[in-house]
């Protein structure tokens, strides 16, 4: 990764412009400019993302599927073409394949709960990773305490990287699924999917990838992966909080029970049983989050307007200059050294807790995260109580960078 | 809500230099305190003589409000007859808790801390160390943690 930064930005990618379009970013924060560095927490939002929400509630708000009043159908044609929008995004084969539900959390509580329900038996194996968010690692352990399944757990080595040899020798057992984050929130790595994916098809093990932090960053090709569920939420790719995707093949959303049941996932309903509806509507019950599915389908035509390759260009800069600048400072250790690395990393300051480091930043308007970032294993592998994240998003700007750098030089001495 | 109304020199300087750090073998008393959210964690231990608190010692790792306070409870409470120590936290508590609350003269140094008032993320750094000396005290539960 770190040869690509040295080279220019790609021509048309233009930060200020960009910024431009996000409100939020222009506010100030304890009498500074914001500088907003949470981007893993949660992205702001572009000015076409309001619009639409706001539209969508001045304008259609309706119930979707249920009438046949102008409205309703309005409403239902604008969250269809969300779908179809967050199918082109990930280039998923059909909108069947497309859930909305409330986020990343939920899409794996969906696959723990009804794929782990009913296709996987006690003794089977789920294999998952040091670097997981805990919405990865809790569901597993729900499912373990409810079914009897065995729940294992990839290492990772000091640079935060897979144990490769580990991930082959734990596949020799009954592995029947893996869950492995695309990007880690707390490392910033990068893991090898497409290598991981084959590997685990190769022993009969269905994939699970979290994207929550991939979306944003890296161009995801669902089918080029090969993967067999995919999750995301709305609010990490500048979109609405509250909404988010499964990406699910078919041919196993097909055999999956429903999970929740409700209204819009049925075609028939006795006093006896139910006929299930047809996917996606199978595993959307109640009404959905239809101004968050239509905001999040803008947000998705946003990103898929961007030059991909110029944002992720331009997010190894920022990393790599930032990274350049805690090297200049005593004291300042960035936890793991990755392979591959997004535009996240975490470090610990000699003699400043991550928690005074926050709030200290956060005076100097310059929003972090502060704590375990829902990565308890990962802390304890590296030994660390807190640390403090810095995290990028396309909109941040190398001059930011810069004031990081100075605030955390002035933290120190503050703090000394 | 300056940073330096929460970052008081007194709270500096006992993060720098923490008092009465370390631990106490045998004691009389002992709790444990954690804050998951932070990663902090606390081990008070307490020697009593005759309904008084002799000796505290803490020891743990926490961020500068955390070790303060904890530091400044430690000078604060050691002599103190357990009556007194109990109305002593239990007025600490209110000053940083309940945003009516004047300051009084009675919490001496401890003031310095009244600051994490404004900082409501904060608050729980500085009364961790004080609901494990309750737990302490009471001799009952003996693990405290702020979620
Ligand atoms: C890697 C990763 N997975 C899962 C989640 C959970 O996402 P959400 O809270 O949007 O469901 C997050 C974000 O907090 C994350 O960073």
């Amino acid at each position: 990764m770190s040869s690509v930064a040295r080279q220019p930005v790609a021509e048309g990618f233009d930060v200020e412009r960009l910024r431009g379009d996000f409100p939020l970013l222009t506010r100030r924060v304890h009498d500074h400019p914001l500088v907003y560095l949470d981007n893993a927490a949660t992205t702001q939002k572009p000015e076409t993302v309001l619009r639409t929400l706001d539209d969508y509630y001045r304008n259609t708000n309706s119930n979707v599927h249920r009438g046949v009043h102008y409205l309703s159908e309005l409403a239902s044609a604008a969250y269809e073409q969300a779908r179809e929008q967050l199918c082109a995004l990930v280039n998923a084969a059909s909108e069947r394949e497309i859930l909305f539900l409330r986020g990343t959390t939920e899409a794996i509580n969906l696959v723990a709960g009804s794929y782990g329900g009913a296709c996987l038996r006690p003794g089977d194996e789920v294999l998952i990773t040091e670097m997981e968010h805990h919405a990865n690692i809790v569901p597993w352990q729900l499912l373990r305490d409810r079914c009897g399944i065995r729940l294992r757990w990839v290492p990772i080595n000091e640079h935060g990287d897979l144990i490769w040899e580990e991930y082959e020798r734990f596949l020799e057992g009954p592995v029947r699924l893996v869950a492995l984050t695309h990007l880690s929130n707390s490392l910033g790595t990068i893991n090898p999917l497409r290598r991981v994916i084959q590997t685990a098809h190769a022993h009969g093990a269905v994939v699970l990838v979290d994207g929550a932090q991939a979306v944003p960053h890296l161009p995801v090709d669902v089918r080029a992966l090969d993967c067999d569920f995919y999750a995301f939420s709305g609010h990490k790719m500048f979109g609405p909080t509250g909404i988010g995707v499964l990406y699910g093949r078919e041919s196993l959303l097909e055999k999956m029970p429903p999970w929740q049941g409700g209204g819009d996932m049925i075609k028939a309903v006795s006093m006896e049983q139910t006929t299930f509806n047809d996917l996606p509507a199978k595993f959307e019950a109640g009404t959905p989050h239809i101004a968050g599915a239509i905001g999040l389908g803008r947000s998705a035509e946003f990103l898929a307007g961007l030059d991909r390759a110029a944002v992720l260009l331009h997010e190894q800069q920022l990393l790599e200059s930032a990274l350049a600048a805690c090297k200049e400072i005593p004291g300042l250790r960035v936890i793991g050294e990755p392979h591959a690395r997004g535009g996240l990393f975490s470090f610990v300051l000699e003699g400043v807790h991550a928690h005074d480091l926050g709030t200290f930043l956060d005076h100097r308007g310059i929003a972090v995260r502060t704590g375990h970032h829902c990565c308890m294993p990962v802390m304890r592998h590296f030994k660390i109580p807190a640390t403090t994240r810095v995290s990028f998003a396309l909109y941040n700007t190398l001059e930011e960078v810069q004031i990081l750098a100075r605030a955390l030089l002035e933290a120190q001495r503050f703090f000394h | 809500m300056d940073l330096e109304s929460l970052y008081q020199e007194v709270v500096i300087d006992h993060n720098r230099h923490p008092r009465n750090f370390g631990r106490l073998e045998p004691a009389d008393r002992s709790a444990e305190g954690h804050n998951p959210l932070c990663g902090d964690d606390l081990l008070l231990t307490l020697r009593l003589e005759r309904e008084r608190i002799s000796e505290m010692r803490f020891e743990g790792q926490g961020c500068a409000i955390s070790t303060a306070s904890a530091s400044l409870m430690s000078e604060a409470v050691q002599g103190l007859e357990l009556r007194a120590a109990c109305t002593l936290l239990e007025r600490f508590l209110k000053r940083v808790t309940d945003p009516a609350a004047e300051a009084s003269p009675e919490l001496g140094k401890l003031e310095a801390l009244a600051g994490v008032r404004k900082f409501p993320g904060r608050v729980k750094c500085a009364t961790l160390c004080w609901h494990t000396l309750k737990a302490a005290l009471n001799g009952g539960e003996r693990n405290v943690s702020t979620e």
